[in-house]
């Protein structure tokens, strides 16, 4: 299932790097541009995002999230902050990616209950980026989404404006899954690894595994040790191989659909059948939140929700299973949709999206896949 | 029982005296530069109105956008210190982050980062460091900042941490007031941080308001219980309030909404509150206001709370009209509680909505003649600008294409005619004191706030007793047993504790009994 990793360069069984030597209280970020790095040449095709972009990207992957990978918000505002510290950030189509271009996705692991509440120290991610590309002996030349789903939708932005390296416009998934080898990537015999992990603390890692379930388990147990939210950078790449197993043109979908729920408020139509329209997206159900237990065990917002059917769909009582993401919907105890359809819920008058950790007792929402 | 409504808002103070179901009495005061008067002129008068003796009032219901209004209106916030406990995590993103500045800036934009907090599973991020909060409380004291916001990382699971900062805060702080996260708010680190910001920042003016308050009851000779009206919906105790006033941001909307229904007898629809300065738009399901899904902006801050989506315009009997060279313009400016000495039908030079409203004929109070001399086509633009902005308003709020009724509620509810668009507009008796019903007719809660142990029982038992409890809490506060139902349960797994622990809340509400 794993290739070699595209580096030749390997540290046996390593797991830990030792610096760590961060002062515990460094207030300001390194705010140090890689005036070294190369950026690939600027191209027509090119756009740019800038902070208002954000809004529209957040909103449209915590649809693409399914419940999971986070509540884009956290995310958005540090994105919105390095924008407006170091200006937008170019997002590229995979064709402009070079051969034998360095493609590395990043991304924010964890739980997303975690996320609300501990919010990153600020460098970790800049961290993770350096101590990869230390590793590999080389420059970074284009950052890709993990996931277009959640947090990580926002998360190449933050990096992408405190480096000034692009931003692919594609992802691993088309959506948020709960797992590191859960993506077009594995399939396609790429190593998660060498991959980084940093925390708040000031603690890193860097591993190398046999396989990519292997990444899961070790930086899985090593999230939950570090205060169960780290960053990540992993599945390094040349630009071939990320055209070639990338989702494509997932961020602008993100994009898109939050431009959709944006306008039909501000037209008053439908917002839910807007998107349903973009997304060719069935509804499962209409219902009201009845009870909601959730827990965050081995690392995951993990639990299920249960709704009361409202309007036609009354007199039908409805459950949805989650580890971070929605992962089953069952009508009267029998299951109706699984992953990998997208299970997402959408606030029923507003067309809002619903996260894991945001859904409340009460809520009425729609169920769409 | 016999219980009285009022409602401070920004231009006019409401009061009625219900008794049961029926409204005996409601009178309508201009709002007071010092509350205190305001309120006691409206007491007076709808206590004369209805011939029954202060001594016999069990309870009085106070809803007020007063704390609100000064944060949209960015008056009287004092400066306030924001400690976030969470070092070396959370920098990302500092306090007040997602403010607007000029938000930030009126209250000082102070903020620092101490050690502290905890990870999800209960281990401290960092020890808390006294040394390091007693240099910040220096440093507090060298800005003459006397109040302070205190949020931990995961407090609402462990508040542990955020306490004891409070206590050295306190003790090198004499005489500052400290706001502790976990006390308002639920998880989410910034919206429970700010809405602990917003909190301490109203300190003077609630202390102030809520004395007033009592003052004017006194004066009264009133003895019956004295609450507050919260943002849900439900009553608190004064004494409560005056330490938390970020609980009753959107109680007059909440209040305007649950009075609209009561009154009209509709219960879906969408309600418009014209005041004075603003005008809430929200819609009614089944009878109740509904409820934001996510997170709802104060003044341009994100918070968690639970309240009714309304949505505001800044239009009322006292807004402003400009005839300009592009039109005229129609508020947001107001002439406020200022409306029955600045508008021309009282004498006064500043053109607003009440003046054109009585020139039109629509509505007779003031002195007419005073606006004879109004050309009729500033009349009719300025009216027919009201209405489009009116729609608008209700087009944004209105979720479902069927025609559901209009129910205009509110003293500048003068303002509109008998449909918007195609929908009918409905203007119960009493409307003009809406919000001062909803206050009276607020509903009882009962909450409870329990640890449980799932060794010992499963997860769904204890929700069971959690619920049981709380109604059984509800009633004992004086709500009617078969209108209790639950609003809100909440269940945090607490992984500090032994054997499975989660602490479960839940808040039943109901109606009083009458």
């Amino acid at each position: 299932m794993s290739k070699k990793p595209l580096t030749s360069k390997t540290l046996a069984g390593s797991t830990t790097a030792k610096s760590a030597t961060r002062p515990a209280v460094a207030h300001t970020p390194v705010v140090k541009s890689s005036a070294t790095a190369k950026p690939p040449k600027p191209s027509v095709s090119a756009k740019l995002i800038d902070a208002a972009a954000l809004e529209d990207i957040a909103v449209g992957g915590a649809i693409l999230g399914t419940g999971g990978g986070g509540d884009p918000y956290i995310g958005k505002l540090m994105a919105q902050q390095a924008i407006r510290r170091h200006g937008p950030v170019r997002m590229i189509d995979v064709s402009e990616l070079k051969d034998d271009d360095l493609v590395v996705p990043c991304a924010m692991m964890g739980a997303p209950t975690v996320m609300v509440e501990k919010i990153p120290q600020g460098d970790e991610i800049l961290v993770a980026f350096r101590k990869l590309e230390k590793f590999l002996g080389r420059k970074i030349n284009a950052i890709l989404c993990a996931e277009a789903g959640g947090l990580n939708s926002t998360i190449p932005f933050v990096i992408g404006a405190m480096t000034g390296i692009p931003v692919v416009d594609a992802d691993g998934m088309g959506r948020a899954y709960p797992e590191i080898q859960m993506v077009t990537w594995t399939m396609h015999g790429v190593s998660a690894t060498p991959m980084v992990i940093v925390d708040d603390k000031g603690n890193n890692i860097l591993l190398e595994c046999i396989d990519n379930r292997w990444t899961e388990r070790l930086a899985r147990a090593a999230t939950i040790e570090m205060g169960g939210s780290v960053l990540i950078t992993l599945f390094p790449m040349s630009g071939k191989i990320a055209r070639d197993a990338s989702i494509s043109g997932t961020l602008t979908l993100a994009r898109r659909l939050g431009e959709i729920l944006r306008e039909s408020r501000a037209a008053h139509s439908d917002a839910v059948k807007a998107i349903q329209s973009k997304l060719g997206a069935a509804t499962i159900f209409t219902g009201r939140v009845t009870d909601i237990d959730r827990r965050t065990v081995t690392g995951f917002a993990r639990g299920e929700a249960k709704f009361a059917g409202v309007d036609e769909f009354r007199g039908h009582s409805y459950r949805i299973a989650f580890q971070n993401e929605f992962l089953i919907a069952e009508q009267d105890g029998t299951p109706i949709v699984t992953t990998p359809d997208l299970i997402t819920l959408l606030d029923v008058d507003t067309g809002v999206p619903i996260t894991t950790e945001t859904l409340r007792f009460g809520l009425r929402v729609v169920a769409i896949e | 029982m016999i219980r009285i409504g009022i409602d401070v808002g920004g231009t006019n103070t409401d009061a009625v005296v219900m008794e049961g179901e029926r409204v005996l009495a409601s009178y309508k005061a201009s709002t007071s530069a010092d509350v205190t008067s305001g309120v006691s002129e409206a007491l007076a008068g709808a206590l004369k109105q209805s011939g029954v003796p202060a001594n016999l009032i069990d309870v009085v219901a106070l809803g007020t956008t007063h704390f609100t209004n000064a944060v949209v209106q960015r008056r009287d916030l004092i400066p306030t210190a924001a400690v976030r406990l969470g070092l070396p995590a959370t920098q990302a993103l500092p306090p007040m982050v997602d403010w607007s500045p000029d938000l930030r800036d009126a209250i000082g934009g102070h903020f620092y980062f101490a050690h502290g907090g905890h990870e999800f599973d209960g281990r401290p991020i960092t020890p808390l460091d006294p040394d390091e909060l007693r240099k910040i409380a220096r440093d507090i004291t060298k800005k003459k900042i006397r109040t302070v916001a205190v949020s931990s990382v995961f407090s609402p699971v462990n508040s542990e941490v955020e306490r004891k900062a409070g206590e050295v805060l306190a003790a090198a702080l004499p005489g500052v007031h400290i706001t502790l996260s976990s006390d308002i708010g639920r998880i989410g680190l910034l919206e429970r941080e700010n809405a602990a910001i917003m909190n301490a920042c109203l300190m003077d003016l609630s202390r102030g308001v809520i004395e007033a308050f009592r003052n004017s009851l006194e004066k009264n000779g009133i003895t019956g219980r004295f609450f507050l009206t919260q943002n849900d919906g439900t009553l608190m105790d004064a004494a409560l309030a005056e330490r938390f006033p970020v609980l009753t941001f959107a109680s007059g909307p909440t209040n305007s909404m649950r009075g609209a229904t009561f009154l009209s007898g509709v219960k879906d629809g969408i309600v418009i509150d014209i005041g004075g300065t603003t005008t809430d738009v929200g819609s009614l399901k089944s009878g109740f206001p509904r409820e934001a899904s996510v997170a709802v902006e104060i003044g341009g801050v994100r918070t968690n709370f639970r309240m009714p989506d309304v949505f505001s315009i800044g239009l009322g009997g006292g807004s402003l009209v400009v005839d300009g060279d592009d039109g005229v313009t129609v508020g947001p400016r107001s002439v406020g509680y200022r409306l029955t000495k600045d508008a021309h039908i009282f004498g006064g030079k500043t053109l607003t909505t009440s003046d054109i409203i009585v020139a039109a004929g629509r509505a007779d109070f003031g002195d007419r003649s005073k606006v004879k001399h109004l050309p009729p086509a500033l009349i009719t633009k300025t009216r027919a600008r009201i209405m489009e902005m009116v729609a608008n308003a209700v087009e944004r709020t209105r979720l479902s294409p069927d025609p559901l009724p209009v129910i205009a509620v509110g003293g500048g509810s003068v303002l509109v005619d008998t449909k918007i668009g195609n929908l009918d507009v409905i203007k119960p008796k009493h409307f003009s004191c809406a919000n001062a019903v909803g206050a009276a007719i607020a509903q009882i809660s009962g909450e409870v706030d329990r640890v449980y142990r799932l060794s010992n029982s499963s997860r769904e038992e204890a929700v069971a007793d959690a619920r049981e409890r709380a109604t059984q809490a509800a009633i004992a506060a004086g709500a009617r047993a078969d209108s209790v139902t639950i609003v809100d349960i909440e269940d945090v797994p607490i992984a500090y504790i032994p054997g499975n622990a989660t602490r479960v809340r839940v808040k039943a509400v109901g109606e009083l009994a009458l």
